[in-house]
């Protein structure tokens, strides 16, 4: 693939919904859906303020989930996938929870470990957990014995292991659970940050905008948000071409 | 020398694999086992890389007792084992690579180890230039096809210098001319190094052109090793040998025949 398309493609991209969004706007034709012509400088004027700093809470929580999740998913997804037994007994248990809305367990969370950062952070900690969980255990289990073998047969202990084979395996996998469960995450972020909290984009676009009717401005929480998503994202992916080569070659 | 000694083994709930079996193979011999499947001829060559242990006696390398892989001991196994993330330059490098990371510990890397990554990647250039895929060097595992896999993986066993060679199926998932061509590469390279070897290998014509030695194995319990002294001796081109065609035949009989009559 070459270097030109994917931009070229991304400022396409960015130029229709514009347009799209300028159109609407002039068919909707109220407050309530005001033209990118109106949203696009206010938010520019607005990040380097207050915005900006909603931004900056909504980004580091999203960022500490990651780093959370990250940390106790990928070696408890490696053991599962190289252990059939413990797979088997945590199996059932996994694919039940794993398609349940972690959302649900929001007033749980808030009433046993107390409203705070770390309540919304652990939330959406949970959500990427099994993401990461399920596609590390499965690119684990997809690492063949004969490949474990022929490791051990060149001098490989559990140290070199690790080093050479399971941590390299599974880095592709985590980056792919996280560009997978990253808008997710945000969605969850949004509504944990609609209460009990003072800053966050969620808090942003609903307290203090959407509900006493300052729509452009709601837009620019809306746009800040939405760039929070695209932006992890693309630095998702861009780990993944430069780390996991492999996968883009044909 | 590597010295098989009343060697037992059996899998769960099934009747044993070897009984009291004992084989001496010397120092430069190349051997090749085969045999029906299920009859334990890849069990043995786990047992012989380290990768399995015995249930009684043991196996002797220079006269000490096998209990893990040796560094020492190469293996290459019918799946090649390489990377899917690592390019060929970087498999090929693996084996050095695990040596340099846990220094000369004598377990998991010689001893005598000495660290030299100018001569390693030598070392790693040359193998892949003898095995014509040094063009291939900055390609994945997955771009490449399974007969550049395999020498791929043969580069990476013999850049770490193994004075003793194990070979599961090596070729038995190519096509038939790669299958071909590959025997022949690996018969000229142990009539130029003396390597000793053993290969594991179900075909019969492979046995004779990899196997100065042939080890028939039954799937009734093995305690009597059947060798076969393969008389094609050390003609290089061994298909078109005349006596190729008897000895091929003296196979298929041993192979046919249950185990208690003896081929040699």
């Amino acid at each position: 693939m070459n270097g030109q398309r994917p931009a070229a493609g991304f400022l396409i991209g960015t130029a229709m919904l514009l347009v799209l969004w300028q159109v609407a706007a002039l068919l909707v034709n109220r407050p309530i859906l005001p033209s990118p012509l109106t949203v696009v400088p206010l938010f520019v004027r607005d990040i380097g303020g207050e915005l900006g700093l909603h931004f900056l809470a909504s980004t580091a929580r999203v960022l500490a989930a990651i780093a959370l999740a990250t940390m106790f998913a990928t070696p408890l997804g490696l053991i599962l996938g190289q252990s059939k037994m413990l797979d088997r007994l945590c199996g059932p248990l996994i694919a039940i929870i794993y398609p349940i809305p972690k959302i649900i367990f929001l007033p749980v969370i808030y009433v046993l470990i107390g409203i705070s950062d770390f309540s919304k952070i652990l939330l959406i900690a949970i959500i990427i957990f099994f993401q990461i969980l399920v596609v590390v255990r499965d690119e684990a289990a997809g690492l063949r014995p004969e490949l474990i073998l022929s490791v051990k047969s060149l001098g490989a202990g559990r140290r070199a292991l690790f080093r050479y084979v399971y941590l390299p395996a599974s880095l592709p996998a985590v980056l792919t659970a996280l560009r997978v469960s990253v808008g997710t995450a945000i969605a969850v972020l949004f509504i944990a940050e609609q209460s009990l909290t003072n800053y966050g984009l969620g808090y942003y676009i609903v307290i203090e905008t959407y509900q006493v009717l300052r729509y452009p401005q709601m837009y620019t929480g809306i746009m800040a948000m939405g760039l929070l998503g695209l932006a992890l994202y693309l630095v998702i992916q861009t780990i993944e071409r430069r780390f996991c080569k492999h996968r883009f070659v044909s | 020398m590597i010295e098989i000694r009343l060697l037992t083994f059996h899998y769960p709930g099934t009747q044993p694999l070897f009984a009291d079996f004992s084989l001496t193979i010397n120092r430069g011999e190349a051997w090749t086992i085969i045999g029906p499947s299920g009859c334990g001829k890849t069990t043995l060559l786990y047992m012989l890389a380290g990768l399995r242990a015995p249930a009684q006696g043991g196996i002797y390398i220079d006269g000490e007792v096998v209990t893990r892989p040796r560094p020492a001991t190469g293996l290459v196994l019918q799946d090649h084992g390489l990377l899917p993330w690592e390019t060929v330059w970087d498999n090929a490098r693996l084996g050095l690579k695990i040596r340099a990371f846990y220094g000369p510990d004598g377990t998991h890397s010689p001893a005598d180890m000495i660290r030299d990554p100018e001569g390693d990647d030598q070392r790693v250039r040359h193998w892949l230039r003898w095995l014509g895929i040094d063009g291939c060097a900055a390609m994945y595992p997955g771009q490449l096809s399974r007969g550049q896999r395999q020498r791929a993986a043969i580069a990476r066993t013999l850049a770490l210098e193994p004075d003793f060679l194990l070979m599961d199926e090596p070729f038995s998932a190519l096509d038939a001319p790669i299958r071909a061509e590959l025997q022949n590469v690996m018969h000229g390279f142990h009539l130029e190094s003396g390597l000793t070897s053993v290969t594991v290998t179900h075909d019969i014509e492979e046995a004779l052109i990899l196997g100065e030695k042939i080890l028939v194995l039954d799937t009734n319990t093995n305690s009597v090793p059947r060798v076969v002294n393969n008389e094609l001796g050390n003609a290089e081109e061994r298909r078109l040998h005349p006596e190729f065609g008897t000895a091929r035949k003296r196979l298929q009989e041993l192979l046919g025949q249950p185990a208690r009559s003896m081929g040699t």
